[in-house]
């Protein structure tokens, strides 16, 4: 069949723009860049709060992060990882008890204001610290932020807390939004939240709900010449074949965040005018994890747990569910980030005798119909991709003798029988790597979470010595020991399994040929588009 | 008139029961599905312990089943829809934004199906048995089994992206700035593709009723004695056995609008129209259920509105029905 030759090249592709990509300069399309211009892209979804410092999430992000700015944004080729936004500069204290920051001088608010210090300690204090998903945990120690002057920002921490792990938190966890706005009246009802002010290079223009977000340039933009284009406007789409088709008859010209679906991509890469894109997202890599519950006692047995590891077949999961566009993990850490990923850990290779013979040892012996025993198995049903690895998930237990039967969900149901009623032996959950393991990762495996916490340890595992390593990371001050803590990490888990990691996966870009300066930030969906442009 | 009245005096009545169990029951179906609003919401921001507690006591979720149903149903005696927590929004607003455009779909798509759907019938039906009658039953049945989104699809494929003569989706052009009769055309143009994807669904049903009418109504004593009357075919076809075969059709048309409604569930996703169907889905997904509760109360509504206008206007076109006017 023809089909298989083509998945195999966008296989070798796409896992090798997957691995390669922290270091690959920007793609050059070969255009000039050009003022002016509508740029019309899909979005699946319509986030009712906008507000970024509040709901730090990819979908708030993907509209208003080009309307309200971080004070970092993450970069190929910076230092650390980061460009400056914001903020010009930072530093961190050694005793990890404060961290100065230094603020760009003559940016705006799109209400005309200037952009000061306060408003910094303002988001920090009054908004990430309390209110903002991510920023409770990461600033949960900040006490004040004192401003010596309009430029100058200092977090003051009650802890000591690693410098690293601030700024691996700036480009997703920082943005600012304005004090004047927001000291009045409850931040959560600010009509703002609907309508962000910021100080980015759009400006917040008109939302139809069903229909459009449009954004308008703002003209008094701090960068120079920026930005390029006019207008975006966000058409929402809710059908997930109707991004490839508005695509094809040119009404959009941009789908980000894969909603052209992995199998369209193949059609679609040979439409004239199109391409596919597969960088851009490495800072928001996707984790195929499976999750464990303890609860269950042939689980609790890590030779059991052993057994499934070695059961799945990741390189066959990479080329079929996702087609390519992913690759095999090793542990909790994925291979494309920069700062943090060790391949020295335990493997466990595909090796279904092995399985068989692990689950023998543990005492699980074949019945007479061939079944060792049954679980209830989970996929969580956000991507099509976790629902596919779900079925092959249950095929491939099937060939260790364990009998999975599937419970399919939709969200609300999934969130609530895995994470609050532990109703699961096995669920298949995505969660994200943002950067640094100490903002969403050692919670998946971390014991003493409450009930009810999503994308956290709500299987049962309890690890002293894991959890003892958790807490020695997050208060250690030196970068490279607490690099090394997190190395250690890694193997613990993977020797452990508290949970299975199983691939590591990004999104993909459709876009016009037009369109200008794609993909080059590790974030870009998610970054400001002040370079963008659509070329004649 | 005065007919009408009581007829009016007697649904009213009816009506207000069905309503209140209509209520009670689809809030007691959402309070079974697994998982709230705030489930829903965390599936895309995570969060602590901490936050969730915050969310479940801003949105009212913390309180008993049975406190949140009085307390609906109180600020309903006011007629007050209350809040959507999704939207931040009242959900009055919400859904009056929404229901226009549900209507405009609805009323084009019933007048397509039931338009179509009976010429072609007394089309077919003038001669049964013959080749187009059997064409155009076997045609019209494949369409009624083909599935709506599908249908659109297909739709969209041939006329918006290949022949690209109309527009792949939504209710008008974006942040266009059309006003007046410009923007009338523009909504138009873009209720082609959808308004055929429902309608053409349901022009089998009306068309297979209105050839079975006929088809009964050609064995009739009348028929008989038209044509010894020495009346032409034709006048006989329209005059006789097509207008007895037309009135079952307009009750059909008071029931066939509750289908519509669900079946424009389906047609607003694929075409992205931003009406009450997609709305209902997003509110489902959201778990929102007061939200939800407010789109299925004015969808009830409608549904009994459209049956009383029908119910009256067969009293009126059928005088059999009426007694006073017999004879005529």
């Amino acid at each position: 069949m023809s089909g298989f030759t083509i998945s195999r090249r966008t296989m070798l592709t796409g896992s090798a723009m997957l691995l390669a990509s922290t270091s690959m300069p920007a793609l050059g399309w070969a255009q000039t860049p050009k003022k002016g211009g509508r740029l019309v892209l899909a979005a699946d979804s319509e986030p009712r709060n906008l507000n970024p410092a509040i709901v730090a999430s990819n979908g708030v992000f993907f509209i208003s992060s080009k309307i309200v700015e971080t004070l970092a944004e993450a970069s190929f080729d910076g230092k650390d990882g980061l460009a400056p936004r914001l903020a010009v500069s930072w530093e961190g204290a050694a005793d990890g008890l404060s961290a100065t920051f230094k603020l760009r001088e003559g940016v705006k608010w799109h209400d005309g204001k200037p952009f000061t210090s306060a408003d910094v300690a303002f988001s920090a204090l009054q908004i990430w610290k309390p209110l903002q998903n991510l920023g409770r945990t990461v600033f949960k120690d900040l006490s004040a932020v004192d401003t010596p002057d309009d430029l100058t920002a200092v977090f003051k921490f009650a802890k000591p807390t690693p410098f690293q792990l601030i700024r691996n938190a700036l480009p997703a966890l920082s943005s600012v939004v304005p004090k004047h706005i927001y000291e009045v009246g409850k931040i959560e009802d600010n009509p703002a939240n609907n309508a962000p002010i910021g100080t980015g290079p759009f400006k917040f223009g008109e939302y139809k709900a069903g229909q459009y977000y449009r954004l308008t340039k703002n003209a008094d933009y701090w960068g120079k010449d920026e930005p390029y284009l006019d207008e975006i406007i966000y058409q929402v789409l809710p059908d997930r074949t109707s991004a490839a088709a508005a695509l094809e008859a040119e009404e959009i010209q941009l789908a980000a965040f894969s909603a052209v679906p992995l199998a369209d991509l193949d059609r679609i890469s040979k439409v004239p005018g199109l391409k596919v894109i597969t960088k851009g997202y490495e800072g928001l890599t996707y984790q195929l994890v499976v999750e464990i519950n303890h609860r269950r006692k042939e689980l609790a047995d890590l030779k059991v747990r052993q057994a499934i590891a070695h059961a799945i077949d990741k390189d066959f999961v990479v080329k079929t569910v996702f087609l390519g566009y992913a690759a095999a993990a090793t542990g909790p850490v994925p291979k494309n980030d920069p700062q943090f990923y060790t391949a020295d850990v335990p493997t466990y290779a595909f090796d279904v005798a092995k399985a068989n013979a692990l689950l023998d040892e543990a005492g699980y012996k074949k019945g007479a119909d061939g079944n060792r025993f049954s679980l209830k198995l989970l996929p969580a049903p956000y991507f099509n991709e976790t629902k596919q690895f779900g079925d092959y998930l249950r095929q491939a237990l099937a060939a260790i003798g364990i009998d999975a039967q599937l419970v399919n969900n939709d969200s609300a149901a999934h969130i609530k029988a895995v994470y609050t009623d532990h109703a699961f032996d096995l669920a298949v959950g995505p969660p994200v790597f943002r950067g640094d393991p100490a903002i969403s990762t050692t919670i998946l495996v971390q014991s003493g979470i409450p009930d009810g916490v999503p994308f956290s340890n709500q299987g049962g595992y309890k690890n002293p010595a894991l959890d003892a390593l958790i807490t020695k990371a997050s208060e250690t001050l030196d970068t490279a020991a607490r690099t090394d803590l997190y190395k250690e990490f890694q193997k613990q888990v993977a020797a452990d399994l508290p949970l299975i990691n199983v691939a590591e996966w990004s999104f993909i870009s459709v876009a016009s040929e037009k369109v200008g300066n794609i993909a080059n930030n590790p974030r870009w969906a998610v970054s400001n588009w002040a370079d963008t442009y659509l070329a004649g | 008139m005065t007919r009408a009245l009581a007829l009016l005096r007697g649904r009213l009545v009816g009506s207000i029961f069905v309503l209140l169990i209509v209520v009670i029951g689809t809030f007691l179906l959402l309070e079974a599905a697994p998982g709230d609003a705030v489930d829903a919401y965390i599936v895309s921001t995570g969060g602590d312990a901490g936050m969730i507690e915050l969310l479940r006591h801003r949105w009212g979720l913390d309180q008993s089943e049975l406190t949140r149903l009085a307390n609906y149903l109180w600020a309903l005696l006011h007629l007050d829809l209350g809040q959507s927590v999704t939207f931040s929004r009242p959900i009055r607003d919400v859904i009056l934004e929404r229901l226009p455009t549900t209507l405009i779909l609805m009323v084009s798509a019933t007048a397509l199906s039931f338009g179509l759907g009976s010429a072609l019938g007394i089309y077919a039906g003038a001669r049964p048995g013959s080749f187009r009658d059997r064409f155009l039953s076997v045609a019209s049945l494949a369409l009624y089994a083909v599935p709506g989104f599908w249908l659109g699809l297909v739709l969209i494929v041939i006329f918006a992206v290949d022949l690209r003569w109309l527009p792949i989706g939504g209710i008008e052009t974006l942040a266009s700035d059309k006003t007046g009769l410009d923007r009338a055309a523009d909504i138009a143009i873009h209720l082609v593709l959808p308004v055929s994807a429902l309608g053409f669904i349901y022009l089998a049903l009306y068309l297979r009723m209105m050839r079975a009418g006929m088809a009964e109504a050609w064995r009739q004593d009348f028929v008989l004695a038209a044509r010894a009357r020495g009346l032409s075919r034709r006048r006989i076809v329209l005059a006789h056995v097509a207008r007895n075969a037309l009135l079952p059709l307009v009750t059909m048309l008071g029931l066939q609008s509750a289908q519509m409604l669900g079946g424009s569930v389906v047609i607003e996703s694929v075409f992205a129209v931003p009406g009450l169907g997609r709305l209902a889905q997003e509110a489902v997904a959201a778990r929102d259920t007061p939200l939800l509760l407010g789109i299925i109360l004015t969808s009830a509504v409608l549904v009994i509105l459209i049956n009383l206008l029908v119910d009256i206007a067969y009293a009126f076109l059928d005088p059999r029905v009426g007694g006073s006017e017999a004879g005529a």
